[in-house]
This record gives structure tokens, sequence and C-alpha cells, in this order.
């Protein structure tokens, strides 16, 4: 499985030069054509990442997240949720690599293949850092007027992990 | 975003006083800024590699491939681009990039399909249908391999790294489902 996991993004860009190949295309021009857009996609990006890193960092240092995700630990724990995931299903719609590193201690404390290894591994891969995706795709195109997009992503994001811990037994 | 930034920073700050994690706060505000910038070229880097590729895709018969296989369900999906060529280009190169979970592949492509989409939109300072459809798809994405977690469980020593698959599917599709209901509810409420 970890062969697999290695070989999949070589094999797609070794089919992907093949076709252009076979189709008789001068594949390293339009390559090095098509990555120049690339740097103008990333400094485009780049102030609204300062943004959301700064709030996202102050948000994560004030220990607000940790208060109420205690409290929400408590609260649930009578429904046979175990209370050490949530902090992570709190902070997984809110940063990425915060989430990462706060499932990898999870995993190695409680066990890779424990209930609790189990439920944070399906809750990293099930979806994505969604304030991030909006504020990042939303910035793209310049618009003010986001017409609650926040709220279809946001239950998603909470119906995938209450469902990953109802499954998981 | 112009409510929940400011919110987000002015509570954490109350709340750090009140905690008295004040320096870390501090701390904090400068170790993001620097990470944005480590971030920034390692994203460089992987944006121009899957800008490359994804120019590649679109001059051979990939492409075609590509839109064949995925059609039918994007047309359902965005109902008002399906005749925009570019954007329903760089959607399915998106929707095929999150399948395999490749997010690096999946950003790039995403970004160039909303800058075709406001190409069509009307109101530009107002996300489209499609648009909105196409963020909360990004947010929820439906990983059908999930590469990054597999390889986090072999290096913790699972016995069997794979097993998550099942239940990750499960979850994943609960949550993007749910998505996709409650996007198009939302975009048939504000028409009328």
């Amino acid at each position: 499985m970890i062969y697999f996991s290695s070989i999949i993004i070589p094999l797609i860009i070794s089919i992907i030069i093949f076709c252009g190949l076979i189709q008789n295309k001068k594949v390293y021009d339009i390559f090095c054509e098509g990555a120049k857009d690339g740097i103008k996609m990333t400094m485009k990006m780049f102030p609204t990442l300062i943004g959301i890193f700064l709030a996202v960092g102050m948000l994560r240092s004030s220990g607000l997240l940790e208060f109420i995700s205690n409290i929400i630990g408590k609260l649930v724990k009578n429904f046979n949720v175990p209370s050490e995931i949530i902090p992570l299903a709190f902070i997984k719609p809110i940063s990425g690599s915060a989430s990462m590193a706060l499932a990898t201690d999870i995993i190695s404390k409680f066990g890779t293949d424990t209930r609790i290894g189990m439920i944070a591994a399906t809750i990293m891969a099930a979806s994505e850092t969604t304030f991030y995706v909006i504020a990042v795709y939303m910035n793209s195109v310049k618009a003010k007027k986001s017409r609650k997009v926040i709220i279809p992503a946001l239950i998603a994001d909470v119906v995938s992990i209450v469902t990953a811990i109802c499954i998981i037994k | 975003m112009n409510y929940l930034w400011p919110i987000i920073i002015l509570i954490s700050f109350l709340f750090s006083i009140f905690n008295g994690n004040i320096q870390n706060l501090n701390n904090s505000i400068f170790s993001s800024v620097s990470d944005v910038v480590t971030l920034s070229l390692t994203l460089v880097g992987n944006m121009c590699l899957w800008c490359g590729l994804m120019k590649i895709i679109q001059e051979t018969k990939l492409m075609n491939l590509l839109i064949k296989l995925l059609n039918p369900i994007l047309r359902w999906l965005y109902p008002k681009s399906k005749d925009n060529k570019e954007a329903m280009e760089a959607i399915s190169i998106n929707t095929v990039s999150n399948f395999l979970g490749i997010g690096n592949a999946a950003t790039p492509a995403g970004l160039k399909a909303m800058e075709e989409l406001q190409k069509e939109n009307k109101n530009k300072d107002e996300l489209s249908d499609s648009m909105v459809m196409l963020i909360v798809l990004n947010t929820t994405s439906i990983q059908l391999i999930p590469t990054t977690v597999i390889a986090i469980r072999a290096s913790l020593g699972s016995l069997n790294p794979s097993s998550i698959i099942l239940p990750i599917w499960v979850s994943t599709i609960a949550g993007t489902l749910t998505g996709v209901i409650l996007t198009k509810i939302l975009l048939r409420r504000k028409k009328v």
C-alpha cells in the first residue's frame, strides 16, 4: 500500500506526458508555458494566505479552541463519542497543518487500529480545510458577496465527522 | 470574510488576555507570517508543476476523455456553465484531482475554473451559482485514494493501513452529498 501511494503521482505524470508524446506535441514547451500560470496564481493567493494564517494562528494560540472543545467534549461524552477527537473536529475546517499535527499525535498515542485512531484518520481524509478553501477561492475572483457558501460547506463537514463517529465501532 | 476575520482576531485577543496567553499570541503573529512565506515557496513549485501538466492535458485527447467521462455529473452540478468549455475543462481536472487525492493539482485547476466562471458571471461582486457549487465541492472533496492518511497510518505501524478506506468513503460521500443537496437548495431559494 505504501508502494501504491508512492506510485500514483509519478504514474499520472508519466501518463500525461506519454499522451502528449504520441500525439506529437511539444510537451516540454507546453509544460513551461503552463507553469508560468502557477507563479501568477501563488502571487494572487499570498495576501489571502497572510490574512488567514494570522487569524488562525491567533485563534489557536489564544487557547479559545481548546476551551470550547473541552466543553463540547464533556457534553458529547454521554453519546459514546470519544472526547479526544473533538479538538480535531474543531480545528480540521480551520487549519490543515494544525489538524495534521493533532491527528498524527492522536493516532500515535492511541494506536492506528483503535477506534479513536481510525476516527481521527477518517476525519483527516474525509474533508478539506473549509475556511482556507473558501477564502482562497473567493479571493481569486475578488467576489465580495459569498451567498452564504459557508453554510452548506460547514454542515457537510459536520455530517462527515458524525458519520465517521457513527460507523467506526 | 469582512466580518469573520476581524471577529476571530478580536476574540482571540480578548480571550488570550483573560486566559493569560498573551505571550503565545504575540509569538504566533510573527510565526504565522513567516509560515506563509515557507508555505508559499513550496506552493509556488507545486502550482507551477501542476499548471504545466494541466496545459499538456488540455492540448491532448486526454481532455476530451475526461470531459466525456465526467460530463453527465458535471452538467447536473453546474447547469448554468455547461456550455463554458474552458471552465468545464478546468472543473473536470479539479474533480479528478480531488478524487485521486492530489490536493496540489486540485487547487490550480480550481482557481483556473473560478477565473473562467468569473468571465461569464454577470454580477462580478457576487459568486455565481456554479462558483458556489465549485467551492462547496472543494471543501467537502470526495477522496477515493486517501494517500496521505494511509502513509501516516503505515508509518505509525498499522497492521493494515488501507483498512481505513471504507470508512473514509462512507464518511466523505455522506459529507459531499449533504453539501451538494444543501447547495442546490440554497441556490434555488435565492432565485425566487
